[in-house]
């Protein structure tokens, strides 16, 4: 009962020890404005140019393309908004595509632009397993749609678009391509020119960077337009005194990771699919969700007929494993995730959703403990009925 | 660590945070719920239930995370409106005064809350209730908080010995100002004076605003009479009225008139001068003994008629297992049909009805 087993690295993940080192100088011994004239200014500033640098060669883009904003979140309503302004601005377009399964970050953005600015969305439908067809995708294309945003890896059930077939499309037809990157960045390739992004987000604490700190990429010359006014930092597209520190843990940790993720990728897929063999095959009535094999490396999400996720969720804390579920809301309000109800189960297993999300560290001995109580405690709560 | 895995239910104040705090302390494997209630949607209360706002999770969530314990809240909605918010609507509606408190006590915490709890494989529940439990040879006793200020066994007299034996009031044999200090001695955090939380979930505090809007056709109106049979005039709906209510009843009169009582079967309302509203005898209904077992001999008892009010000398006199007919010593103003009336001997509480 002493083994505490984090499996909820889709929400978040541990700060790196080598990330957290990077940063601390930067909270203490150099303290400086990066905008300020002096050294002091001139070596922070230094630092995030190092930054912003070292992303972009992972990113196989140009540094000033990347723009530091302050979580996943904020690059997601910045590229939306920006790039509705721009295109209201110069008469480029009036609609914009989402996918029905974008992260809340995305869909309320998109949903506030129709709802007070008059712009036109189409929420495009997902298969079963949560895939984008591209043909769906051609056939909402509108002379007037200027911007397509689909996520490249979903947070709840892990899928993985075909991002660069679903690029090739838009720009067959001349409308930029914005996706949500924020599961994706710390175990899917990167690299802008494959993929055929216009705009991409990434946050740092989904793979093991600091909580607070995110980055849009944006192609040279899409962007014009900030959300957020005042100083000119971020070439003007993104108001406020850089998070210095922060900054240089994200670039760190996305160094470490753009090193380690294909060995970290191999090991978490192995234990991926002996939990997800083993759940399917010992506890009835339930079913994967999201694809079997286009999904993160790292997800492995289910539901299960009668149960109510929520209940779950506290059933497996309490014996020490931290999971989580689509319906999952610490104020206790279940009902079933717009990413679930867009997949369209049945509402019996719509409640009951569970995700359980690995880490670079989780090992056999994690997924053997899941393996052992899980069919135990989905049993009894369906025997409590 | 002790074996026993207790639930401890969790509002975010003081109570029920030390409650938790404590048995912590003694080795409990603990963890926290709280229940989500319906509310009525509304302005003042941003549609939630005054009993579990966000700022009441959160705090409760912090002090879950200071005690390093699992915490939950439930969605209990449902059961809550049902039991709770509908039988609220229907007492009011048959003319009766309805203590939601009980009900919900009954119905939610040591129905729904309690099967959550041990279905999560606690073996207990606790909560932070200024009451005490004994055990007395093979009874379990519910006492009155030590706290005589404080005391909440009023709203607890529907426990039976299956509850009772399930259940903790860590904090029953503190005072408040104790409680306060142990608050402080523990790093809890303390609220800044919370609302009252009768009437939870009410989007204000007005329940007749509430029966204007959720039973309107509960609200017929009648005549106003005195106790001699004189009509005085108009009322506007049995359910607007409380026994001893004496502001907004619309009639001058030279001496203060007050509501005697509601006579639904003709839907009169009775007001009279206030020497006229004493009573020294009452009827109850649904009594529960909280040992189980009932008598068939008259015993003696303080009765209690309402949760704020003081423990009269009485003489309890059985009339079947469900009823009985209560004669005080002296005559007492307010006897609310739809309130409780709770038997105490000393500071143990034998049970109670509901006030015919
Ligand atoms: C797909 C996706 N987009 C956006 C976000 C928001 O990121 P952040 O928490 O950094 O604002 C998340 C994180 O939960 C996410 O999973």
């Amino acid at each position: 009962m002493d083994k505490h087993i984090y499996m909820d690295h889709a929400a978040t993940t541990p700060v790196d020890a080598s990330v957290l080192e990077a940063m601390l100088p930067w909270f203490t011994n150099e303290y400086g404005n990066p905008s300020s004239i002096h050294r002091w200014g001139q070596r922070t500033d230094y630092a995030i140019t190092t930054a912003r640098e070292e992303i972009a060669e992972i990113l196989c883009c140009e540094a000033d393309e990347i723009i530091f904003t302050s979580c996943g979140s904020e690059s997601d309503n910045l590229a939306l908004r920006g790039i509705a302004l721009e295109a209201r601005e110069l008469g480029k377009g009036n609609h914009l595509i989402i996918s029905s399964i974008e992260h809340p970050a995305i869909l309320r953005t998109a949903q506030e632009l129709e709802h007070h600015h008059g712009f036109d969305i189409t929420i495009l439908p997902v298969d079963q397993h949560g895939l984008i067809s591209t043909t769906d995708l051609k056939n909402v294309i509108r002379p007037d749609t200027f911007l397509i945003s689909i996520m490249y890896a979903n947070n709840e059930i892990g899928v993985v678009q075909p991002i660069s077939e679903l690029t090739a499309i838009a720009h067959e037809h001349n409308i930029l391509f914005h996706s949500d990157a924020v599961q994706a960045a710390g175990q899917l390739p990167l690299d802008i020119e494959k993929l055929g992004v216009d705009l991409l987000s990434v946050s740092a604490h989904k793979f093991y960077g600091p909580k607070g700190v995110g980055l849009l990429y944006a192609k040279r010359d899409t962007l014009k337009h900030s959300h957020q006014t005042g100083g000119s930092q971020e070439n003007g597209l993104r108001a406020g005194t850089q998070n210095v520190p922060l900054i240089v843990g994200m670039a760190r940790a996305l160094t470490i990771v753009a090193a380690r993720k294909s060995n970290d990728n191999s090991k978490m897929k192995v234990l991926r699919d002996k939990l997800i063999e083993s759940v399917l095959d010992t506890i009835p009535d339930s079913i994967l969700t999201g694809h079997r094999t286009c999904r993160l490396p790292n997800n492995a999400s289910f539901a299960f007929e009668g149960i109510d996720g929520n209940e779950l969720i506290m059933h497996l804390d309490l014996l020490n494993i931290a999971a989580s579920s689509g319906s999952a809301c610490k104020t206790g309000n279940p009902e079933p995730s717009s990413v679930l109800t867009a997949l369209a189960l049945s509402p019996k297993l719509s409640l009951g959703s569970l995700r359980l999300s690995l880490g670079r560290d989780t090992n056999d001995s994690d997924i053997e403990y899941i393996q052992q109580v899980l069919p135990k405690v989905i049993n009894n709560m369906r025997g409590a009925l | 660590m002790k074996n026993d895995r207790i639930a401890v239910a969790m509002s975010g104040g003081v109570d029920s945070s030390v409650a938790a705090a404590l048995l912590k302390r003694q080795g409990y494997d603990i963890f926290g719920i709280m229940l989500r209630l319906w509310s009525e949607p509304g302005q003042d209360n941003n549609g939630q239930n005054r009993c579990c706002s966000p700022a009441s999770v959160s705090r409760a969530r912090q002090v879950a995370a200071i005690l390093d314990i699992p915490f939950f809240v439930i969605d209990s909605r449902e059961e809550f409106h049902k039991n709770v918010v509908q039988f609220f609507i229907d007492k009011y509606s048959a003319g009766l005064t309805p203590n939601p408190c009980l009900e919900c006590n009954r119905n939610i915490r040591w129905g729904h809350l309690m099967h959550k709890a041990l279905s999560m494989g606690a073996t207990r529940i606790a909560t932070g209730h200024y009451a005490r439990i004994i055990q007395n040879e093979d009874k379990w006793q519910l006492l009155r908080g030590h706290d005589n200020n404080k005391d909440q066994s009023y709203a607890l007299s529907m426990l039976g010995q299956s509850d009772l034996k399930r259940t903790l009031f860590p904090i029953g044999s503190y005072t408040k100002n104790k409680i306060r200090s142990l608050a402080s001695d523990f790093a809890l955090p303390v609220a800044q004076r919370q609302d009252s939380q009768d009437l939870c979930f009410l989007a204000d505090k007005d329940y007749r605003r509430f029966m204007h809007d959720y039973a309107p056709e509960s609200l017929n109106p009648g005549p106003i009479m005195n106790s001699s049979g004189e009509t005085l005039g108009q009322h506007k709906g049995l359910p607007l009225y409380t026994i001893g209510q004496r502001k907004g009843i619309g009639i001058s009169a030279p001496e203060p008139l007050y509501v005697l009582s509601k006579n639904q079967s003709d839907n009169t309302l009775i007001v009279d001068k206030l020497s006229k509203l004493g009573k020294s005898h009452l009827k109850a209904k649904n009594v529960n003994w909280i040992s189980g077992t009932t008598t068939k001999d008259k015993i003696r008892a303080e009765v209690q008629i309402r949760y704020t009010a003081k423990a009269v000398g009485a003489w309890i006199k059985p009339i079947d297992d469900n009823e009985v007919e209560v004669e005080f010593d002296h005559q007492i103003n307010d006897i609310t049909p739809g309130q409780a009336a709770v038997f105490y001997q000393d500071s143990v509480c034998l049970g109670g009805g509901v006030i015919d």
